[in-house]
């Protein structure tokens, strides 16, 4: 961030020639009127649903007497009727344990992998590298419907291990290809001197890399959580009775009854099942941006 | 152990090394140790059953019933399936209008993004944000958004005067197309943007200053120097733009679950209807099938957008 700030200064000194037909009137069309208009467009969704969910019922759609971009005494009857009367605290937990356990069985399976064929360097690592780029590449579109198969073969049918167990076909590619590229970027030489020390391989994996691939096991940690959290296909496959569900296939399939739709309910819901991730993300922004950058980069 | 002489510590580690110290001791034997959990793990849950689909696609299997082989009846069948080349089509209509107005949205955003700008780091995050939240959640308020009576995009253009009645915006199939691609676009536009950005960094600004100097406006710099270095990235992005695109179901299954009258309906929606409440898990992975072509064909592309690289480090060709 520093480097960043270094940088914008001296290129403020240097391209005085680049920059002499930036009068503030082209600023504001050029730049800020186009980026008013982006955030406003990509955050409004979420302003609607936040508005919607603390409205009261007499108010939702009656646009003629009450504004319907602000609330007059705003209710948490929504949010209570769902944490109360609703198997919603239900799925939290159910989505929790999922991501929680598929995302510590991908992280610790990606990290040995990742580093055999960064460092250990075995016969055929770079074949193994590309195939688990591929493997990334796979949709779970396609294979759900042999999961679901396989699923019900094994009687896992409608339990949370049928989740944790098919997460991380799309979670452990993932996170190997990110920790291939931290792996890579620490110095052969650290290794070296270790081995030259008397290290074990172990020791080195543990004492060595991973310390310094902390920020990448972070990375690679809280988006595979996202990950999880947001699945909803194999979710929506694996899973009929209402208390296994995870909140994206529950606040779906059980809070939309008939054809009176209960929106406050449906928007709070909406609302409360983004907050754990969003709120993983304000702490973690700049590790999200680079596992989602690093991952394109190769 | 450690500070045992070498002759000593081999006298005394010889006799019990078990497979396992043995195994860890060479370099393949450490990398099969290494890869053995993920491997496993890859094998069984995503190896196997791309094949089992695969097959899946050649029997008459149905849920509760283990099908028979049936060759290429589900293939047959769906080739005269009016409903399934209509998905066809929508798929690829769906993926190319999202694919490219997310690049074009999504490349502006990136270059506004790279310009001076105060909280830049804020900006950057909060932009984020549709890309973080669970696309099913926020396709509900996309629902909300879209809905037939008390749609609130309906409501300002009524506020202005500019309609007389509500949009319907799920409800016709030409509508229901543009709502589920703008739902997508905005979801997308995001990754699109923040990818590119990163991208934009990585170009030396000496390159704009020298093109600069010689003459250059500023259309001119974009299009000969800030693409021809962006266009690597910009092909890995898009690829997976279009992978995610393609196979895209969860906003069509929220928005309008295929309909109406299937005119929203893609490849993978139709597989889910046709296996999962339908029950013909043969038809429906044989849907999924039809899918892998044309992910191969995005998959190359990428290699070939990868491959871009050589000739711009200087080397040929």
């Amino acid at each position: 961030m520093t480097d960043n700030a270094i940088e914008a200064k001296a290129t403020e000194d240097d391209i005085v020639g680049m920059n002499q037909y930036d009068t503030l009137m082209r600023r504001i069309v050029v730049v800020y009127l186009p980026l008013f208009v982006f955030v406003f467009v990509l955050l409004f969704p979420f302003y609607w649903m936040a508005v919607t969910a603390v409205k009261p019922n007499h108010q939702l759609t009656n646009y003629r007497d009450y504004s319907p971009f602000w609330v007059v005494g705003p209710t948490l009857d929504h949010i209570k009727y769902l944490l109360f009367q609703t198997s919603y605290p239900g799925w939290l937990w159910n989505t929790m344990i999922v991501s929680v356990f598929s995302t510590i069985l991908s992280l610790a399976a990606s990290v040995f992998a990742a580093y055999a064929i960064e460092r250990v360097r075995f016969t055929g690592a770079r074949v193994t590298g590309l195939m688990i780029f591929l493997a990334y590449l796979v949709p779970p579109s396609i294979l759900f419907i042999p999961l679901a198969f396989m699923v019900f073969q094994f009687g896992i049918y409608d339990t949370r291990l049928a989740l944790i167990l098919t997460y991380p076909t799309f979670l452990i590619p993932f996170c190997t290809w990110l920790l291939m590229g931290y792996f890579r970027s620490i110095p052969f030489e650290l290794e070296e001197s270790a081995l030259v020390d008397g290290a074990s391989r172990w020791q080195i994996l543990t004492k060595i890399v991973l310390p310094l691939a902390i920020p990448g096991l972070i990375s690679a940690g809280i988006f595979a959580f996202t990950l999880s959290w947001n699945e909803f296909i194999y979710a929506l496959t694996f899973i009929s009775s209402s208390e296994n569900k995870t909140v994206p296939v529950g606040v779906l399939t059980e809070l939309v009854r008939g054809d009176v739709y209960e929106w406050g309910a449906l928007m709070s819901g909406a609302l409360i099942g983004s907050l754990p991730v969003v709120i993983l993300y304000s702490f973690f922004v700049d590790y999200y941006v680079s596992s989602m950058t690093g991952a394109v980069k190769e | 152990m450690s500070t045992t002489l070498e002759g000593g510590k081999i006298a005394v580690s010889r006799p019990r090394t078990s497979m396992l110290t043995r195994l860890s001791e060479s370099r393949n034997g450490l990398g099969l140790l290494f890869m053995l959990p993920a491997a496993a793990f890859l094998l069984c849950f995503l190896t196997y059953p791309l094949g089992l689909g695969v097959w899946l696609g050649f029997t008459d299997t149905s849920t509760g019933r283990p099908g028979v082989f049936i060759g290429l009846e589900n293939y047959v069948w769906l080739w005269n399936d009016n409903v399934f080349w209509l998905s066809v089509f929508n798929t690829l209509l769906y993926t190319f209008v999202a694919t490219v107005l997310k690049f074009v949205l999504g490349l502006w955003l990136a270059l506004v993004l790279n310009q001076h700008l105060r909280f830049k780091n804020f900006f950057r995050a909060i932009i984020l944000l549709p890309w973080v939240v669970p696309t099913v959640l926020s396709a509900l308020a996309f629902w909300w958004i879209f809905d037939s009576q008390f749609s609130i995009i309906s409501f300002v253009l009524m506020d202005w005067g500019l309609i007389e009645r509500p949009i319907n915006f799920l409800g016709d199939p030409n509508l229901a197309r543009a709502s589920v691609i703008a739902a997508n676009v905005w979801r997308g536009i995001p990754f699109v943007a923040i990818c590119l950005l990163a991208g934009l960094q990585t170009i030396p600004q000496s390159l704009h200053e020298a093109a600069a100097l010689d003459g250059a406006k500023s259309w001119q710099r974009f299009r000969y120097v800030t693409l021809p270095l962006l266009t690597p990235i910009i092909a890995v992005v898009m690829t997976f733009s279009v992978l995610f695109t393609f196979t895209d179901f969860q906003l069509i299954y929220v928005l309008t679950r295929g309909g109406p009258v299937n005119a929203t309906h893609l490849m993978a929606t139709l597989s889910f209807q046709r296996a999962i409440p339908g029950g013909q898990l043969g038809e429906g992975a044989a849907i999924a099938v039809a899918m892998i072509p044309f992910l191969l064909g995005a998959i190359l592309f990428s290699f070939f957008g990868l491959q871009r690289r050589k000739w711009q480090q200087g080397g040929a060709d």
